[in-house]
């Protein structure tokens, strides 16, 4: 019979981590679990890369109209909320670091402090949002922004709000995994031998920064 | 003792009593009661109930198209009015490429199949495989309840702009439809990560046989396609229910870029029905001519090729859209590619039949069909490529039967062939051969009959989707609608001589067919974790048949 022979010899930790009966090993399990992961990226990318497409299919179209709305947004709010999403990128990271040394304590602080900062980006957001339908510069036929009446101003605008939301709708997914994950290390769950967990939910957060860093420039930017 | 012949040691012809080894219950009897068969992790038991689901919506999908066809029987009004009609053609295309052709082959044969061609215990993944399941019952059940609650009349493409302004219920089918795109992504990324760790030791990439290998090029498909589609559909409800404009040309949006998002998933998709089907076809060509593949290499790559190219290849359907002479040029030419590597297969199968020692049986029977149908399917592939022939072809009754050829066609011969030759590793039971190929030539012979009047028809210049058509159609018009009744017929027969074996039919050897794929060297039907005791090892490759001639028994070599 298979059985895990790859915890051998690490007696003594807690939590060890529970090999499922249809892998040869734990080494395995973790590959599919990273790899699986990985797949999932995947198809995150694809799934922004139609937004990417549809934009520079929009820009081509209306050159004008889309340089001149770019500047309506807050430029100064959107640097902010990047800097804030690198940063929590960079605790999550850490967190992985810390979950490798099995220091759980650290690993809830770093999530902590990449909750928060998830936080902060959508409450900055939230005031970008209200000041865009205070100006009613929204999407398609919603928009009614008197300083901007090219044709392709309305058609940025629902790019704008279609990517951006769809992206606070992964900050809020991401949130609750990292929440779910510091739940775990609460529980002093993970050590050398298992920090899978922490390392997906950190790789699927820094998705969700690598996404907005494209989206920054291509909406605020250029 | 060598550990492989302790569990699938038993000679074909005799059905085996279980008397050398102490008694493990099969998948089908471990646990009776309904919550043990609903809330299974057993891929074995995930992939029966994919095949019940998708045999519901074949029927549901094959009774819109046996009612369109009713329609079309004379030039004016038949049987039902205009709308219905466009609600009919519609949802025959809907069920049975979201329901019936994408899931089907992965879903049911994928599934039980995988884990016993790697030597594995089950899928990387089951609980995700169960939920891929259930997504896709979830998104079948809303988009049902939005075709009997309005329907949809913008044909299964849902080009824009109509389809953000047409009165019908739109956006619960395409909500549905974005729900089961989920559910073919999970199972792609679940046969991926499968294939990549679950192989057992001594199966190396290049002995893995070549329905892992197409099913594996499929989840390729399946993963970096389908993301693209969920943003359309998304897109679509939102503009059906919002109007943003974004591919509405009245608000200065681009149809055209719908099209082109549509198609990067769309004509990829048409792949991830068509590969399980080469896959299967390789299988059961070897199983039937007891011979190893011929060229297995090239049969493997040219999966994966064509799942390549299919990437680049979308822009063959705008050749009429508006799209740069220069782009239809280079769309061409990457279309063709699909042909070429699609040509190796072709090839390679029939190098394989030849010199072997063929055994008649029904698989192999779908198996001829399923050649017909790809070579000719496929040439009329390689001759729409050719921009200036799509022209005057492009939206007739050509397309329709081209497509029915190559995709349908392959994908049904294929299914049908799996269902038979697999019928006793998944139940046990044997099914009648002799009513087997009578229904085998039923259906061959009604798929033609239904499409070649339909090639005739468009060639001639009659459009599809048309809800009458003038009086010198008529008489081809009822030669396919006759076509389509034999095509139903042979189904029928099928069905009951199918049920009949799993309720009657006498107890099928462990391996009926003596074939050497590796999923028969467990017991048919397979324990619930697929073998007892240690993990058979894997000293040949698959399909290895030392002398063609000599039926030998799997472990006399």
């Amino acid at each position: 019979m298979q059985s895990s022979t790859a915890t051998a010899g690490v007696a003594g930790v807690p939590h060890r981590p529970q090999v499922a009966a249809h892998f040869a090993s734990l080494e395995v399990q973790n590959h599919a679990a990273r790899l699986g992961m990985w797949l999932f990226l995947a198809t995150e990318i694809l799934l922004f890369a139609g937004l990417f497409v549809i934009y520079a299919n929009y820009r081509f179209l209306f050159p004008e109209a889309f340089a001149l709305a770019s500047r309506e947004l807050n430029l100064n709010l959107g640097t902010f909320n990047t800097l804030l999403l690198i940063t929590s990128s960079f605790t999550a990271a850490m967190a992985v670091h810390y979950a490798k040394e099995a220091k759980n304590k650290q690993v809830v602080v770093m999530f902590v402090l990449t909750i928060l900062m998830a936080m902060g980006f959508l409450v900055v957001k939230y005031f970008e949002y209200a000041h865009k339908f205070h100006e009613h510069q929204l999407p398609g036929p919603y928009y009614a922004f008197p300083g901007l009446t090219l044709p392709g101003a309305s058609a940025y605008f629902t790019i704008y709000f279609l990517s951006t939301g769809l992206h606070a709708f992964h900050v809020i997914v991401g949130m609750i995994v990292l929440g779910w994950v510091t739940l775990k290390a609460m529980r002093n769950e993970f050590s050398a031998y298992n920090y899978t967990a922490v390392e997906l939910g950190s790789m699927y957060w820094h998705l969700v920064d690598l996404v907005w860093i494209f989206l920054f420039p291509m909406l605020y930017l250029i | 003792m060598s550990p492989s012949s302790s569990i699938a040691a038993e000679p074909g012809a005799v059905p085996a009593p279980d008397e050398h080894h102490e008694h493990h219950p099969s998948y089908l009897v471990d646990g009776t009661t309904v919550k043990s068969w609903l809330l299974t992790l057993d891929h074995k038991r995930i992939g029966v109930m994919y095949l019940i689901w998708v045999l519901l919506f074949f029927l549901i999908g094959g009774i819109y198209a046996l009612i369109v066809r009713l329609e079309l029987l004379t030039p004016g009004p038949t049987i039902i009015d205009a709308m219905t009609y466009n609600r009919a053609f519609t949802m025959h295309g809907v069920v049975m490429i979201f329901l019936f052709m994408i899931p089907a082959i992965p879903g049911a044969f994928g599934n039980f199949m995988l884990p016993l061609m790697l030597g594995a215990k089950d899928v990387a993944f089951p609980r995700l495989n169960l939920l891929s399941l259930y997504l896709l019952l979830t998104g079948a059940f809303i988009a049902i309840w939005g075709m009997i609650n309005g329907g949809m009349d913008t044909g299964w493409t849902f080009y824009t702009p109509y389809s953000t302004h047409t009165t019908t219920t739109v956006a619960p089918i395409l909500f549905g439809a974005f729900i089961i795109g989920f559910s073919s992504i999970a199972t792609g990324l679940n046969f991926i990560v499968t294939t990549h760790t679950m192989r057992a030791p001594g199966i190396t990439w290049f002995k893995m046989p070549l329905f892992v290998w197409a099913m594996y090029a499929t989840a390729c498909i399946q993963v970096l396609a389908t993301p693209v589609l969920g943003l359309v559909l998304l897109l679509v409800v939102g503009e059906h229910l919002f109007h943003f404009g974004i591919f509405d040309p009245a608000q200065g949006g681009d149809p055209v870029l719908f099209q082109h998002l549509f198609w990067f998933y769309s004509h990829p998709a048409v792949y991830i029905m068509v590969l399980p089907a080469f896959g299967v076809m390789s299988e059961v060509v070897a199983a039937f001519s007891r011979k190893n593949i011929f060229g297995y290499r090239a049969v493997a790559f040219s999966s994966l090729g064509i799942a390549f190219v299919g990437f680049f290849a979308w822009g063959h359907h705008m050749f009429v859209s508006g799209q740069s002479t220069f782009n239809a040029g280079v769309f061409a030419v990457l279309t063709m590619l699909v042909g070429v590597f699609t040509a190796i297969k072709v090839f390679n199968w029939v190098g394989t039949v030849y010199k072997g020692a063929v055994d008649f049986k029904t698989p192999f029977a779908y198996f001829c069909g399923f050649l017909y149908f790809t070579v000719f399917g496929g040439m009329t592939g390689v001759a729409f490529a050719t921009a200036s022939l799509d022209v005057p072809w492009h939206d007739t009754y050509f397309v329709v039967a081209h497509f029915h050829f190559i995709m349908v066609g392959a994908t049904i011969m294929a299914f049908m062939a799996a269902l038979h030759y697999w019928f006793p590793k998944m139940f046990g039971k044997m099914y009648h051969e002799g009513w087997g190929l009578v229904s085998a030539a039923l259906i061959i012979l009604g798929f033609n009959a239904t499409f070649i009047p339909q090639f005739l028809l468009g060639n001639a210049g009659m459009p599809r989707r048309y809800y009458e058509y003038p009086e010198r159609f008529q008489t081809l018009n009822v030669a396919s609608t006759a076509g389509a009744s034999l095509l139903a017929f042979g189904f029928l027969i099928s069905a009951i001589y199918l049920t009949y074996a799993l309720v009657y039919g006498r107890r099928a050897a462990s391996n009926p067919w003596r074939s050497r794929g590796y999923e028969w060297m467990t017991e048919s039907p397979p324990p619930t974790h697929n073998f007892v005791g240690p993990q058979p090892t894997y000293s040949e490759e698959p399909h290895f048949y030392v002398e063609p001639q000599k039926a030998e028994v799997p472990d006399a070599v």
